[in-house]
């Protein structure tokens, strides 16, 4: 890659900033330059964050319905997955699929949800109620 | 409390590598990027299909993490102090005092809780680089090497993402190099270096690494295509994924090829070797052939071309030919001995 080939689509997923890259200047010799991102990365990284924004609003309106708890639209909402949410809790995967399911998470003690609101950073009020749109 | 030890911050385009050059400079010996990246001997080429990222198979384009911290300090001959810990707030504890007692620490650390990442860069990433150098009050002044100016970040943040769980979990891990070598053998440290990276990319006997990789890659990509199943839903899931390990994932462009390709034009003229210049050529030209198979493949996953997959493995295998190109005259780069 020529140093003037560096890519400088201002691509959205930076947030405005540039990363690193090296590339070959004139004289043949490598030189770091910015860049303030390339189409081919942001449609790579946009379509996992797509696939991420699907499984969150997905769980919402699942949530909305009664099919599973807030819960699991808020694990969503930290990118997290089962497995993740497991370690990070110290809970068993098949005790916080339990807490999926409406009836037992409306039952939930307050230093379960402590639990969860530590690992996912959210306070354990807002962990009760579903948010009025995704 | 405010405390700072005078430190630069220099940006990189891979987080280890530049936190490695980062902290052998402060101690007194300059090292570029491609040189830390080079002398670990870090690049490499992995389809792992019984690893799987979210279904997907885990496809690297250099060594695992920690693999540039342990293979620099192989080089240079020089020690790590590393320290993990069960509990967060000792961690937290061990840093204050590390930094009170005037060093410049690095910490692994997740990238989903660093409030300074821009919110599309937050992924559940644990093997994330960076670098402590001082206190202001509640805030640490971190230079994180992916990042183009020095950042700040709250403790409470910062112990969240030293201590996050999940795979390649950190549990706190930080490290500063006890003592850094005043100068470093380039004439037997490059040759030696390099030799361990030819044996991975050109010798491994494993079929889904280095070179070989390369082209297995290429093949599977074949066989998705001719699969009804997963065609038209796990194909383009897939090449989104490569492209993203590729480009995405601070690699300095095209998986590391142009990272490495820096090494070697570094070298050639600090060792006047006409081999490693015709070496870092090749190097590039695999690069940008791998731009290309970047370009095409995320067109492709997106709908943009229609999707064809024995053109994107005849890339591949062009990318392992030029790569082949540059390991065959890297063979022939032999340690000289100091005289």
């Amino acid at each position: 890659m020529k140093e003037a080939d560096v890519p400088q689509d201002g691509i959205p997923t930076y947030g405005g900033r540039r990363k690193l890259f090296y590339a070959v200047a004139e004289d043949g010799a490598y030189v770091a330059v910015q860049s303030s991102g390339w189409e081919a990365e942001a449609i790579a990284t946009a379509s996992a964050l797509e696939e991420i924004e699907r499984q969150r609003t997905e769980a919402w309106r699942r949530a909305r319905s009664g099919a599973t708890s807030p819960l699991e639209y808020y694990m969503h909402c930290r990118r997290m997955d089962l497995a993740l949410l497991a370690k990070t809790t110290g809970f068993s995967r098949w005790r916080i699929r339990r807490h999926f399911r409406p009836a037992v998470h409306a039952r939930l003690s307050d230093r379960i949800l402590a639990r969860y609101s530590e690992a996912l950073g959210i306070d354990a009020a807002t962990l009760r109620i579903l948010v009025e749109c995704p | 409390m405010s405390l700072a030890v005078p430190f630069r911050h220099r940006q990189a385009a891979h987080c280890e590598s530049g936190v490695m050059a980062a902290l052998v400079t402060h101690g007194g010996l300059p090292l570029s990027e491609p040189m830390a990246f080079g002398l670990a001997a870090t690049l490499s080429f992995a389809l792992i299909p019984f690893v799987r990222l979210s279904g997907l198979p885990l496809v690297a384009y250099r060594m695992p993490p920690g693999a540039i911290i342990r293979g620099v300090c192989k080089r240079l001959g020089m020690r790590m102090r590393r320290q993990t810990f069960r509990h967060a707030e000792q961690g937290m504890e061990a840093l204050d005092r590390a930094l009170g007692e005037g060093h410049v620490v690095g910490l692994q650390s997740s990238v989903f809780w660093l409030p300074y990442f821009p919110e599309d860069m937050r992924f559940h990433f644990n093997a994330h680089n960076l670098i402590v150098y001082g206190r202001d009050g509640g805030d640490y002044l971190v230079s994180d090497p992916v990042f183009e100016e020095a950042v700040r970040c709250d403790r409470a943040s910062l112990m969240k993402a030293r201590f996050a769980k999940g795979a390649l979990a950190a549990r706190g891990l930080m490290y500063y190099p006890e003592r850094i070598p005043v100068e470093l053998d380039h004439a037997r440290a490059i040759p030696a270096a390099i030799r361990t990276n030819y044996r991975m990319m050109a010798r491994s006997p494993l079929p889904f690494v280095g070179l070989r990789g390369i082209r297995l890659m290429g093949k599977r990509l074949v066989r998705l295509g001719r699969d009804p199943r997963r065609r038209d839903d796990y194909l383009p899931r897939f090449l989104g994924h490569i492209v993203r390990m590729q480009e995405e994932i601070g690699t300095g462009g095209a998986g590391f090829r142009f990272m490495y390709g820096a090494f070697l034009r570094e070298s050639a003229t600090l060792l006047d070797c006409a081999v490693l210049r015709n070496a870092s050529e090749a190097m590039t030209e695999a690069g940008d052939t791998w731009r290309l198979f970047a370009l095409r493949a995320s067109k492709m996953c997106k709908g943009r071309e229609p999707m064809d997959p024995p053109m994107l493995a005849d890339i591949i295998s062009r990318c392992a030919d030029r790569e082949g190109v540059a390991w065959d005259l890297l063979r022939r780069v032999e340690p000289r001995r100091r005289s």
